[in-house]
């Protein structure tokens, strides 16, 4: 196939209000190949994307397709231009079909009639595309977050899109629906379309893209071909300097029993779950996604009821399930989903760091303001918080930022037992590394850690000792010394 | 260093909210409308009398939506207000009268009912998880239907005087509901936005199940929402009462909407986690006024329901129209 440059984006600028989001940014798309973006978060890879799919408009600078000038004034002309852009969070309706949300917008008709033998046919050729089997009237609702990301990428096939921007599209997959993902990115690449991936799973990056092209606080810091960039060049492209040990995990005597979990079952995911977290310790939790890891942590904390078995902190059994209760006991718990379970995304940086520990800053229930800005100023510069103030809206960070809320607010409730559910993910290297050094002082002044993750580096790199989940058992745990990611899979699949 | 960086957060804060605050934007088109009446009907508008008679009319309305707001700050709605009112009005009138418990008797009465019928409320959606719009809207029927058994259809008058006083009655020279407004707004700014439990009413209307792993009690604060908003109800139907000396089964039939719409001109969002105290009360202003105003301009009673509604919807859009575009 001859490679041309079929989208040229040419010196385009964005600012907002105190930021400039992208400074004279230049890059060449080339069909048949997938196309890297990088950098941290606040990079400007989310504006970028939104000003190629119409979301935004560029204030400078020339987009051009196929050699020819042209104008995205909103997301129906991107559609119309052949770009189709599959978001972080996915766009699709949980009530209709599959087959009707492919051609929602674009209903089959016949005369005035909704045709749908014609939906349901072109709906199945595009699944086979995509590699799925599955009935094409299942409603949306019933499926996986990996179904509904392929079904992203049928649609975007639907409309014979020349260019296909992928935000994110692997961080809610697990490791076999990657898999089946990246498969079909280069099944595309090799139907001549021009992929523009963002990702900041690194070694996914090196398997599936041709080119890379670093930003860096709104600029283009150079664009690479990937097998002539190593990672750790790469890296140091992203952040502006040498990253050194990614997980600086400190040597710390780990002490005495805090918390016992005694045979618990909760729901259908957790089944006679029994583990124990010592005082300076951080007990890793791997499994696949669906291995019961959320629900457990939700059930210790108190979200979700625990069906039997206890719960028992320094030798007192929790009684009523609140999270309440959990963390006037002392446990802090950060959530898988931030947006849904972490932040009040109205409220300012402020409010959101205090909101647990309104008590320790009132007297006879009155908020003390000076105590309350005194703390929320502590935390947001203790966590590095990127922000034009404390009384700026969580709504307006980037993603690390806003996880940096999340952990400040349990911070300043003062823990003694800290769980942290996927705590990077969707966060820059630079972001995570502040992370993983803070998680080193925790534990330094006796906090007990329990960390799951998604991402078997991580777990290996932090925890003392590694616990194996799947389908809802414990299936094993390693110490520090034992674990590889190699031992973790073969207990998974015991 | 810090105290420098904080005290330059102070100054962008108020430049911010100064451009941010809806509060401050309703307060303007309230100005507008009174100085374009001021220079309409200059002579009958601005008189001492005209202006304490306006205040005292939307004064009733501003007890009721300040509970309403509450309601809606939480992300709920209260649709009984109207009811309630009716209730409270005519069983604390009832005690007073035909029962013989007395002022102050009677007074709580009609007060215990109030909150009693928002403690049903919370509780219906709370324990039994009801969408806050059917169960209000069950007990919305229920109170207005327990109105017209208990008074069998008849109004209760010949209150006594000192009831009858926090209707008529002028302190200073000022209205006495005008002063109760004045009390409610106090006790209720200061609960809404200095005490921990204000600040969890906002969180709960931004994101509940945040709020709730973050170790709010989200049932015991809604209870306590919808029974204040209950009380501040049969407060407002007591005191309406108080004013025509006669309570009426009928009473405040559609006032729910009323206050729903000076919460919704008052810059609080329907999607709940934002509102202040202010807002209600300048929203019913911009209601009293206009009426105020378009029955001294002579406009006949059955447009003046349809000029408020098209100030609503217009209040309503431009704020939101300012707001997508922030």
């Amino acid at each position: 196939m001859e490679e041309k440059t079929i989208l040229e984006l040419k010196n385009i600028s964005k600012s907002f209000p105190g930021v400039q989001a992208l400074n004279n940014v230049s890059i060449k798309f080339e069909n048949g190949k997938v196309h890297a973006i990088v950098g941290e978060n606040g990079a400007g890879k989310s504006t970028l994307i939104k000003i190629l799919s119409g979301v935004y408009q560029k204030d400078n600078g020339v987009i051009l397709i196929n050699g020819k000038e042209i104008d995205i004034q909103n997301p129906r002309k991107a559609t119309e231009l052949g770009i189709s852009t599959i978001y972080q969070e996915l766009n699709l309706l949980p009530n209709l079909s599959i087959a009707e949300n492919i051609f929602v917008g674009r209903e089959k008709r016949n005369g005035v009639f909704y045709d749908k033998k014609t939906t349901e046919i072109e709906a199945r050729k595009l699944l086979l595309e995509v590699g799925m089997t599955i009935d094409v009237g299942t409603l949306v609702k019933n499926l996986s977050i990996a179904q509904r990301q392929l079904l992203e990428v049928a649609k975007a096939l639907s409309i014979d899109s020349q260019i296909i921007i992928m935000d994110e599209p692997t961080s809610s997959l697990a490791a076999d629906e990657i898999e089946i993902l990246l498969k079909i990115v280069k099944e595309l690449r090799h139907k001549g379309k021009a992929i523009i991936y963002i990702s900041h799973k690194l070694d996914e990056i090196y398997e599936v893209s041709d080119k890379i092209t670093v930003l860096r606080d709104g600029e283009s810091i150079g664009t690479v071909e990937t097998n002539n960039c190593s990672e750790e060049n790469l890296i140091q492209m992203m952040v502006g300097r040498p990253l050194v040990d990614l997980y600086p995990k400190l040597e710390v005597d780990i002490g005495d029993e805090i918390l016992r979990v005694d045979n618990v079952t909760s729901g259908n995911l957790v089944k006679n779950v029994s583990f124990t977290l010592r005082k300076g310790e951080i007990l890793g939790v791997a499994g696949l996604v669906g291995s019961g890891r959320s629900e457990l942590m939700s059930a210790v904390f108190g979200i979700d009821p625990i069906d039997h078995g206890s719960v028992i902190i320094d030798g007192i059994e929790l009684k009523s399930n609140y999270p309440k209760d959990s963390i006037d006991k002392g446990i802090g718990f950060v959530p898988e989903d931030r947006k849904m379970q972490g932040l009040i995304l109205k409220m300012s940086i402020r409010e959101n760091i205090t909101i647990s520990c309104l008590e320790d800053i009132s007297s006879r229930g009155f908020i003390s303001s000076k105590a309350e800005n005194a703390i929320s100023h502590d935390f947001s510069d203790k966590l590095q918080i990127k922000s034009t103030g404390i009384e700026q809206k969580v709504e307006n960070l980037s993603g690390g930022n806003q996880q940096k809320v999340v952990i400040a607010k349990w911070l300043a409730t003062r823990p003694k037992i800290l769980i942290l559910d996927e705590p990077t993910r969707g966060i820059d290297v630079g972001a995570k590394k502040e992370i993983y050094t803070l998680i080193g002082e925790l534990v330094k002044i006796g906090v007990g850690i329990i960390l799951v993750s998604s991402e078997l580096p991580e777990v290996l790199g932090m925890s003392d000792r590694i616990m194996v989940m799947h389908e809802g058992l414990v299936k094993g745990f390693l110490s520090r010394n034992e674990a590889t990611q190699e031992k973790i899979m073969s207990l998974i699949l015991k | 260093m810090k105290t420098q960086s904080q005290s330059k957060d102070k100054h962008i804060n108020f430049l911010k909210k100064l451009r941010e605050s809806a509060t401050i934007r309703i307060a303007l088109i309230l100005l507008v409308l009174c100085v374009f009446l001021a220079i309409a009907e200059g002579k009958a508008f601005l008189t001492n009398e005209n202006l304490l008679s306006v205040f005292r009319q939307f004064s009733f309305i501003g007890i009721m939506a300040i509970g309403e707001c509450l309601v809606i700050i939480t992300g709920g709605i209260d649709l009984s207000v109207g009811s309630i009112f009716a209730f409270s009005g005519v069983i604390g009138s009832l005690a007073m009268t035909s029962w013989g418990l007395g002022f102050i008797l009677g007074l709580i009465v009609g007060l215990v009912a109030g909150a009693g019928f928002g403690l049903i409320n919370g509780l219906l959606i709370t324990k039994l998880k009801l969408p806050p719009f059917i169960a209000t809207l069950g007990t919305m029927s229920i109170a207005r239907g327990l109105s017209y058994a208990v008074t069998k259809g008849y109004p209760v008058s010949d209150m006594p005087d000192a009831f009858k006083f926090i209707g008529q009655g002028h302190i200073l020279g000022i209205p006495a509901p005008i002063i109760l407004l004045i009390i409610v707004t106090i006790i209720i700014g200061i609960f809404l936005h200095l005490t921990i439990t204000g600040r969890r009413i906002f969180a709960i209307g931004g994101n509940e199940e945040a709020s709730r792993v973050s170790g709010i009690s989200v049932k015991k604060e809604k209870i306590l929402v919808y029974t204040l908003c209950g009380l501040l109800a049969g407060l407002a139907g007591l005191a309406t009462a108080a004013r025509l000396n006669v309570a009426q089964s009928t009473a405040g039939a559609g006032s729910e909407m009323d206050a729903i719409a000076a919460v919704i001109i008052g810059g609080a969002s329907l999607s709940g986690g934002v509102g202040n105290v202010a807002g209600p009360i300048l929203g019913a202003a911009i209601m009293g006024v206009l009426r105020n105003g378009l029955v001294l301009m002579s406009v006949s009673a059955y447009w003046q329901q349809t000029v408020i509604g098209i100030v609503i919807i217009v209040a309503v859009t431009i704020d939101k129209m300012r707001y997508e575009k922030l």
